[in-house]
């Protein structure tokens, strides 16, 4: 094969491989719906403990084994700083910061996003086998950003 | 054929003040790596439960030290050494001197900026890690310094594009040199790119910090940032693809596969780098997934002439293999010639970058990105992309530059070689380390030692990221130690070699469509219009942004 066949053939591939993958990513999301935290409500940081659902952060039972868990977070900490599920609940994380940005890190789970003052953030997660999972500040928030965490545990 | 990527290929001269100027500027950039490896080692043995940061002096914490990291290496660093490289490249391909007091003036803009940025962040008050984002608030100085450097990249853009200017003035109907148009493409696009990072701190974040305005929006300041802060990524490694596209191939005895392709691949970074930020923001509530699916998108676009890229350097590599006697279907690897310390960092820069782009490509896969987001992943992609791919290239690029501007042979060949194969090793290791610590859960940008939770896995992660860590920290000692020994002791020469570029065997064309390819006006506005489709919506439905976050100085 000529150089210039040899190239053909390896960017039709390339460039196959790269539509192969996006499709792949495209059907997780739209297909079989395991989406992205998207567009939610605005909140005002200096009231967001005056505004619901974050006026009474911690776990609130919606539905049969169904959860709302709303969380705040601050330097340093998370507000509340554990819960308890039942194995099998189905737990929608309502989140977001007091002061600045924070991160928020159901480690082991694909909940997975920022705490941005100003945004909440939402994510559905259901827990199907019994243990425990940290919740990590990821973003650097300050002198004592390794300190903040939270737990779930799953019984 | 063989067609020349410079005008003048016979000779240039370049005069001492460009040499002297220029020979500054990478001083500079070299200089802030030192402090950035130095840095490093205490960041990589943070995991491994060594604390040295208490023996630096001066270092409050080891965000202070993460901060100090992240601005010397990702912005000092590779802004000082590309103003001065792509500046050499530019003069050389069009055999034409450049603006020599606007070359001062950038070295003084980056001086004055790393000065500034260095008394904030020294003196404990810009502990805001290189990325700033609001509602933490540095002292303006750090601000200031920053949009300093960054107006440095725009006047060496500027100095550019006026060589460029004057030489079609001279030479009308005939192709730009190539090595000159890749050079300029780099800045062009990095010049588009920096708009973001500009609005942001000049607009919204120095008033801010100077009592100005009391208010900030944290997910604005944060989009700008990721406006800015992924098209970095190639202003980072442009210069390093210029290195591989027309010099390592001279280097490897090969030639460069193709004129027009390798253009198109500039053009294309141009177009795509920009309208790809929100894959930065996965995770950040506030932006619709419909416009984060198309960054995905964009971005995976934006993969391609990467492999592009792996194809041209394979060919000119595998060319210089078989003509050295290289045989069978890889054979011709091992026949490189891996005496040549400028080649063999080059070489290894680029294995270690397929592993980057693999695990870049995973950071940009969507919701998949969910899995490592914010975690020691990510450090351990990057370390393979900017800490490994470009900076070991950059030291390649010293490995005759240095020489070339200060008319002095080469300080321990020897040393040099082994000094790549070590830095290489310590970053595999590390990535290694970082990189299933992350998919452990392990977060990034934390101080681990002292963290109160700990997870199965972290400890094994945590040793081999210090092991890692501290070989690149020897392997970049011995990058200096050849670098001061070559300045100071290299044997002087009255002629040094020429920058080392190749020829390609598919020339530019003279006339159809390729021609349309030098028309950097109209490439420049197809970029702006995938800017407004990329972030138009998103600023619509958002702005005027809701400013409500005072300020903080936690640290």
């Amino acid at each position: 094969m000529s150089p210039k066949k040899i190239e053909m053939v390896f960017l039709s591939l390339s460039a196959a491989m790269l539509l192969v993958f996006l499709m792949a990513l495209f059907y997780s999301a739209y297909g079989m719906g395991m989406h992205l935290p998207g567009r939610e409500d605005d909140v005002v940081p200096g009231e967001v403990r005056a505004t619901p659902p974050f006026d009474d952060p911690g776990l609130h039972e919606v539905g049969p084994n169904q959860y709302e868990a709303v969380f705040l977070g601050m330097a340093w900490a998370f507000q509340p700083r554990e819960i308890t599920v039942p194995a099998g609940a189905e737990v929608t994380f309502i989140a977001t910061a007091t002061d600045v940005i924070h991160g928020f890190h159901v480690e082991g789970t694909r909940v997975n996003f920022m705490l941005i003052p100003g945004q909440v953030g939402r994510q559905t997660y259901t827990f199907n086998e019994p243990g425990e999972h940290l919740i990590i500040c990821h973003e650097y928030c300050g002198a004592g950003h390794h300190l903040m965490y939270a737990r779930v545990i799953v019984e | 054929m063989n067609t020349p990527v410079v005008a003048s290929p016979e000779g240039f001269d370049l005069s001492d003040g460009h040499r002297r100027v220029i020979r500054w500027m990478i001083y500079l950039g070299f200089g802030a790596l030192a402090i950035g490896i130095l840095n490093g080692l205490g960041q990589a043995l943070n995991y491994a439960d060594v604390d040295i940061l208490q023996y630096f002096p001066g270092m409050r914490d080891y965000y202070q030290g993460l901060t100090v990291h992240g601005v010397v290496n990702a912005i000092v660093f590779t802004f000082a050494f590309t103003n001065g490289f792509l500046a050499l490249c530019t003069s050389r391909a069009l055999a034409r001197p450049l603006n020599l007091p606007a070359l001062w003036v950038v070295f003084g803009l980056m001086v004055s900026g790393f000065l500034l940025a260095a008394y904030a962040i020294g003196t404990g008050q810009a502990t805001v890690l290189y990325t700033f984002y609001a509602p933490l608030q540095a002292h303006w100085a750090y601000y200031l310094g920053l949009a300093l450097l960054v107006v440095s990249t725009w006047v060496t853009g500027g100095v550019l594009f006026a060589a460029l200017r004057g030489w079609r003035k001279e030479n009308p109907g005939k192709r730009i040199p190539l090595m000159a148009y890749i050079s300029v493409a780099t800045y062009a696009m990095w010049i588009l790119a920096s708009l973001g990072i500009a609005i942001s701190v000049v607009g919204i974040l120095l008033p801010w910090s100077l009592g100005m305005t009391e208010q900030t929006d944290p997910l604005l300041t944060r989009t700008l940032f990721w406006f800015s802060g992924h098209p970095i990524v190639y202003f980072w490694l442009l210069p390093a693809y210029v290195s591989w596209y027309v010099m390592v191939p001279k280097h490897a005895g090969g030639k460069l596969f193709s004129d027009p392709l390798t253009r198109a691949v500039f053009i294309l970074f141009l177009l795509l780098s920009i309208p790809t930020g929100f894959h930065h923001q996965y995770t950040d509530p506030g932006i619709s997934g419909g416009m984060k699916a198309l960054h995905a998108t964009l971005t995976f676009g934006v993969f391609f002439p990467s492999l592009i890229t792996a194809f041209s350097v394979m060919y000119a590599l595998e060319i210089g293999g078989r003509r050295r006697g290289g045989t069978g279907l890889i054979g011709w690897f091992a026949k490189l010639d891996w005496k040549n310390p400028a080649l063999v960092a080059q070489l290894l820069a680029m294995l270690s970058f397929t592993l980057g782009g693999a695990t870049g490509l995973i950071n940009a896969s969507y919701n998949l990105n969910q899995a490592i987001h914010n975690t020691a992943w990510v450090p351990g992609h990057f370390h393979m992309t900017v800490g490994s791919a470009v900076t070991m290239s950059f030291m390649g690029i010293a490995y005759w530059l240095i020489p070339y501007l200060t008319k002095r042979q080469l300080v321990g060949r020897g040393m040099a070689v082994l000094q790549s194969w070590i830095y290489f090793v310590g970053v595999l290791v590390m990535a290694r380390g970082l990189i299933s610590g992350g998919l452990d859960g392990m977060p990034r940008r934390t101080l681990i030692m002292e963290a109160p939770y700990s997870k199965d896995g972290w400890e094994l992660a945590g040793l081999l990221t210090g092991l890692g860590g501290t070989l690149m920290f020897i392997g970049g000692a011995l990058f200096f130690a050849v670098l001061v020994g070559t300045v100071l002791f290299g044997k002087k020469v009255d002629q040094p070699e020429d920058v080392p570029f190749t020829v390609t065997h598919e020339p530019p064309a003279e006339s159809g469509w390729e021609l349309s390819l030098d028309r950097f006006r109209y490439w420049f506005i197809a970029a702006v219009v995938l800017i407004l489709i990329a972030y138009g919506p998103f600023m619509v439905e958002y702005l005027p942004g809701s400013f409500t976050s005072p300020p903080y100085r936690f640290f």
